[in-house]
């Protein structure tokens, strides 16, 4: 006879206020095989797991079941608690009373009938439960890093300086991301090449760390502990080894006129490239489908002119492979366009600020391009259209957020600040400008935050205008600006200089590609999910997978490297061992019932069915049957229903638990 | 100017009298000003749309109906088509009008009104629109005996004037579709009269 | 391709070389309008400002007398403001039960919104397309400098009436081009004239007319366009008192899209009624050779 434990939690009134918990433990006790029942205001604090642990010792309970939260919540902490009494851990089970009766029940009556019936259900299964043995696989302990902005930058170093090696990606030719891009940081105008470049150089000669640029993930296999990946080293053109980083080749391309992606369109490149003077690794690429050669056959001026020979016309992409332990996802954001909506995309443009077509008009990363000492005006104030010194600018927020009439709800969180910052850098630069802000609500929630919103207004003299902006368009060499300010209730028309616009912070747009190949979630939007909003905020769903920075949600610098170090914490600790536990509610086949069909190996969507061969004692064949990789298998479920023969069980949901359970609701 | 809430703070009746004829939440709107922006009437309103629109959220009916605002609207739509919450604020303008009109409300603006009356008595009577018989009637009701006298003219001399009204051969049945809208409008006011 | 015609109540008057140019290009398209029947006005801006029953009750009737016509015609309007009612209440019934109950029990008649509704622009530049226009227009315009203007009220609200861009329209720069015009870049394409205040509003009509003439005259535009019963004597009719007040000196004769079109396809002036335009464009037409 079973010798099962009941408790229920209250959950303060989360569960107590829909839910006579009493009640329901006193149901509980009549059930056969229950031999203790008690209710408890938190199951899940000290005394609460203390109570647990008691009734295993004292009453030599050979189950327990807790009705209280969600598995997801607290299944691991119950479980702990049940080890350390001394009973195997997957002798216990949750009921999850709180999210399936308490949350969506009003009434007290209907909330507790269900409860009960979810707790008999329960305890029916468990007697039923065998004690199972965590499953234990080796972990390779090197890590993954996609992206090189200053969130994968900062994980690399936090992990490779914890002794480990990492691999870092990034697509472009050099490392550095948006943050190489701006000028300075707020709220204190630190600049921002001068506290990235030398972490952008650190990471270049860390012996930990191997680089990859211009390179880009292909696949993902494996699982945690034990990841391949495949990455496509896309061809430079360039000798990385021989090239010197003089720079000839870039001055002698006859191509000038291709529109900088460091510098936003704002100033030319020519086809043979480095992003930018300080670009980490310093060696240039040619851009294929703009070198003279590649299109014509013929040019090679570069060739001529490069002193060490560093030039590789016949250079092919490369894929290698790498065996990692963890992954760090760090790929960015995107920054919203005002032109027209293309094909296929639910987010809308700007037709009311022309789609991007006035030329002094610039979003907000052109202007940090524009303000920045190292940019096309090498800082100083110039508009696009004519080069001349604007002394009235209009800042535009919210350009594209919190703005479902273009497709994006949510609030980008960091243009508040930047546009602040932005206006303080243009009083700076021109004393004798006006700067205006129109704004909805300034979300300045961070240290030091408001009192630089405050220094902006008060000493530097930026105006601000509570309101959007409907339309803009192009008078007299001007921008005409027509706003509202609605805390004097009026229109407001600004022939402004200059515009810039805070545009939305997107997701990369092939961010979803990204997360498929890796297998992690995401949102309507593509930003990555964390596995807990709160609680496990730098986590996947995907153990293993961790994420950093803006790919997750729009962050500004201070909580992207806030993340990455998390990040970074989380990878050293599972490195700190040397073999994982997995959970061993995995599949298994019964070798003599399974007819070799192999139904199981095609719909495994992790790869983790094999062929196995079963050979006689003189090593004849005598027949295929299908074998689950423990290693693999994330216990899905799904070849248990393919199996036409039956033959595959999940441990810890076997079909005859599964049936005692519906057993137990016709009751 | 002061706004008491003397007991528990409920949607009021105004505002779901303006939600009942837009078909949508004034919640919606989060008073970005960007109608008060684009609006082309702006300059001439004593209150800005995002004004008004704030009016009926809090129920401020006095206060959004004798606005000169709702009678300076030219319903041009801009607002609603560039409102980032998708907000029919150039319906909510028709709301506050119908409304004022039904019930009443002293209106800031004979203009607007008169227009609108001879234009529909037009309709009324001739099934059509009569385009001498309104510019006439109204420089009269509104004693504006020599607004655009000059204009009169030069379109009549252009043959873009016609002495006749053209009417339709649906007279009777515009007739009826009136006095049904009459009776149609009334119960659905005394419907919400009603509930209140 | 036939058509249930809405002329709407200016087409006799006003806008009477509206109605001839468009008559004039019917055939020429290979176009059909039968008139709609005993059509009845459908309440304009006065009708839903006044009573929202009123407001649906007008063009659901338009648009059941032109299905009782049979054969599933679409319903084509020359006037924006027709054209934008008459799909507004198609967008009613559609999406509110509570509006299509209250037009069944007005109108003693079920309306769903299922007869479709075109403006002439729509046809002329989607059906018939551009490169076929450019085809049949024998005589190009020569270059000519046009702006076009669209107003509010056939690209808004863009749920409602979506055949183009409500911000940033081109269906008539495409149609300009096709007829050999050269469609100026400008800023005011969809501006709001101040239609519904003609009569009772004229001061602000004035300074919004005024910045749409700047506007055009600061693109370099020969001649505006119009597709709008409404807009086009705003801008033609009060050009001259808009000059008197703002002391400026536009002269910039604005046409309807249909004369302009009906020129290209060689109808004579007389036809498309250029002579009723207040500022006159016949000397700028035959100064460019076209007339």
């Amino acid at each position: 006879m079973a010798r099962i434990g009941v408790f229920v939690c209250h959950c303060g009134k989360n569960i107590g206020a829909t839910v006579d918990c009493e009640r329901v433990a006193g149901e509980a006790a009549k059930i056969p095989g229950v031999v203790h029942s008690e209710n408890y205001l938190y199951m899940c604090s000290d005394p609460g797991q203390l109570k647990i642990k008691d009734a295993i010792r004292d009453k030599k309970l050979d189950g327990v079941v807790v009705a209280a939260c969600s598995p997801h919540m607290h299944e691991r902490t119950f479980r702990r608690a049940v080890a350390e009494a001394g009973l195997n851990p997957y002798l216990a089970e949750m009921s999850n009373v709180r999210e399936h009766c308490s949350w969506v029940h009003q009434d007290i009556e209907d909330g507790t009938a269900k409860a009960i019936d979810l707790v008999r259900v329960m305890v029916e299964k468990v007697k039923l439960n065998q004690p199972l043995t965590p499953i234990r696989v080796p972990v390779t302990k090197r890590a993954l890093v996609i992206g090189g902005g200053v969130a994968g930058i900062q994980a690399a170093l936090d992990i490779a300086n914890g002794e480990r090696d990492v691999i870092l990606l990034e697509r472009d030719p050099s490392i550095g991301g948006h943050m190489s891009q701006l000028s300075e940081t707020f709220p204190t105008l630190d600049c921002s090449q001068c506290i990235l470049t030398p972490k952008m150089v650190e990471v270049a000669s860390h012996p930990r760390i191997t680089l990859l640029t211009y390179s880009e993930l292909e696949e993902v296999d494996g699982y945690v502990g034990n990841f391949q990946v495949k990455i496509r080293k896309k061809a430079r053109s360039v000798d990385m080894d021989v090239c010197t980083g003089c720079g000839v080749c870039m001055e002698k391309c006859p191509v000038k006129k291709i529109p900088s992606e460091f510098n936003v369109g704002l100033s030319m490149r020519p086809a043979i490239y480095t992003p930018f003077p300080q670009a980490v690794p310093n060696v240039p690429v040619i851009d294929k489908e703009n070198c003279i050669y590649y299109i014509k056959g013929k040019c090679k001026v570069c060739e001529k002119f490069c002193g060490p020979g560093a030039i590789r016309f016949d250079q092919e992409d490369e894929i290698v492979t790498y065996d990692v332990g963890a992954i760090v996802v760090a790929t960015g954001y995107s920054l919203y366009s005002v032109g027209e909506k293309p094909p296929g995309s639910t987010i809308a443009g700007y037709g009311e600020y022309g789609y991007g077509n006035i030329p002094d008009v610039i979003d907000a990363l052109q202007f940090e391009r524009l303000a920045s000492a190292s940019g096309p005006t090498e800082g100083h104030m110039r508009r696009p259209s004519d080069g001349a010194e604007p002394k009235t600018v209009a800042f535009i927020q919210c350009v594209g957020s919190r703005c479902p009439e273009k497709g994006i709800t949510y609030c980008s969180k960091i243009c508040c600040m930047y546009t602040v910052k932005h206006a303080m850098l243009y009083k700076h630069k021109v004393h004798d400008g006006d700067a205006y802000i129109f704004y909805m609500d300034i979300r300045s929630g961070g240290k030091n935050y408001e009192e630089f919103v405050r220094r902006a207004i008060e000493e530097d003299g930026v105006v601000y205008l509570r309101g959007r902006v409907s339309r803009l368009y192009r008078k007299d060499g001007k921008v005409i600006v027509r706003g509202a300010d609605t805390l004097s209730g009026t229109q407001v028309e600004i022939a402004a200089d200059m515009v810039v616009t805070a545009n939305a912070t997107l997701a990369q747009p092939d961010s979803q590609d990204v997360a498929q190949k890796i297998g992690i979630a995401y949102d309507k939007y593509g930003f990555f999910s964390e596995k807990h909003p709160k609680l496990a905020p730098v986590e996947t769903n995907t153990a293993g997978v961790f994420l950093a920075g803006a790919c997750q949600a729009p962050k500004d610098i201070p909580e992207a490297v806030a993340q990455a170090s998390g990040a970074a914490a989380k990878v050293l600790e599972m490195f700190a061992v040397d073999e994982l536990e997995r959970e061993p509610t995995i599949a298994v086949v019964n070798e003599d019932t399974c007819v070799a069909c192999f139904f199981c190996k095609r719909i495994c969507p992790y790869s983790a069915v094999e062929e196995k061969e079963i050979k006689d004692r003189d090593g004849n064949l005598i027949k295929l049957v299908s074998h689950v990789n423990e290693g693999l298998c994330q216990g899905c479920g799904l070849c248990v229903v393919a199996c036409p023969s039956k033959s595959i069980e999940l441990l810890g949901f076997t079909d005859e638990q599964l049936f005692a359970e519906i057993n137990a609701l016709a009751e | 100017m002061q706004l008491k809430v003397p007991g528990p703070m409920v949607v009021s009746d105004f505002t779901q009298q303006v939600e009942a004829i837009i078909g949508q939440s004034v919640s919606k709107c989060y008073q970005c000003g960007n109608c008060t922006a684009g609006c082309p009437a702006a300059p001439e309103m004593d209150f800005g749309p995002q004004r008004i629109i704030r009016f009926v959220q809090l129920g401020l009916k006095d206060l959004a109906l004798t606005s000169n605002t709702i009678w300076t609207c030219a319903s041009c739509v801009t607002c609603t088509t560039r409102c980032p919450q998708e907000v029919d604020i150039t319906g909510v303008m028709d709301a506050l009008r119908i409304i004022a009109q039904r019930e009443h409300y002293p209106v800031q603006d004979r203009y607007v009104t008169a227009l609108n009356d001879i234009f529909l008595g037009n309709i009324r009577t001739f099934g059509r629109q009569y385009e001498i018989g309104l510019i006439g009637k109204y420089n009269l009701r509104t004693r504006q005996f020599f607004k655009d006298v000059m204009l009169g003219p030069k379109l009549f001399f252009k043959g873009k004037l016609k002495l006749l009204p053209h009417r339709s051969g649906n007279v009777r049945e515009v007739r009826e579709i009136f006095r049904r809208v009459k009776e149609e409008s009334a119960a659905s006011s005394a419907n919400r009269a009603g509930r209140a | 391709m036939r058509f249930a015609y809405f002329p709407g109540c200016t087409a006799p008057g006003s806008a009477i070389e509206f109605e001839m140019s468009t008559q004039a290009v019917l055939e020429p398209l290979g176009l059909q309008f039968d008139e709609i029947p005993n059509w009845i006005c459908c309440g304009a801006t006065m009708g839903h400002t006044t009573d929202d029953n009123l407001a649906l009750a007008l063009p659901a009737k338009v648009l059941l007398n032109a299905r009782e016509m049979g054969g599933g015609l679409e319903v084509a309007t020359v006037c924006a403001a027709c054209y934008n009612r008459l799909r507004a209440t198609n967008y009613e019934v559609q999406h509110r039960e509570d509006r299509r109950a209250a037009v069944a029990r007005i109108l003693g008649e079920e309306y769903g919104g299922d007869v479709g509704v075109r403006h002439l622009l729509d046809i002329v530049v989607n059906e018939i397309g551009t490169e076929a226009l450019s085809e049949k227009a024998t005589k190009k315009l020569g270059g000519l400098k046009v702006a076009s203007y669209y107003g509010c009220l056939l690209v808004r609200p863009p749920k409602m009436v979506a055949f183009d861009d409500p911000e940033e329209p081109r269906s008539m720069d495409r149609l300009v081009d096709a007829i050999g015009g050269e469609p100026v870049d400008w800023t005011h394409r969809t501006e709001c004239c101040g239609g519904s205040f003609t009569l009772s509003k004229i001061s602000i009509v004035r300074r919004l007319v005024n910045d749409i003439l700047s506007a055009a005259k600061d693109a370099g535009a020969e001649c505006i366009i119009a597709a709008c019963p409404v807009c086009q004597p705003n801008l033609d009719l009060r050009q001259a008192e808009v000059e008197k007040q703002y002391g400026e000196d536009y002269g910039i004769p604005v046409l309807y899209f249909t004369q302009l079109l009906g020129l290209s396809l060689g109808a004579s002036p007389e036809a498309i009624g250029l002579d009723k335009v207040i500022v006159d464009p016949r000397p700028l037409l035959s100064a460019k050779g076209l007339i």
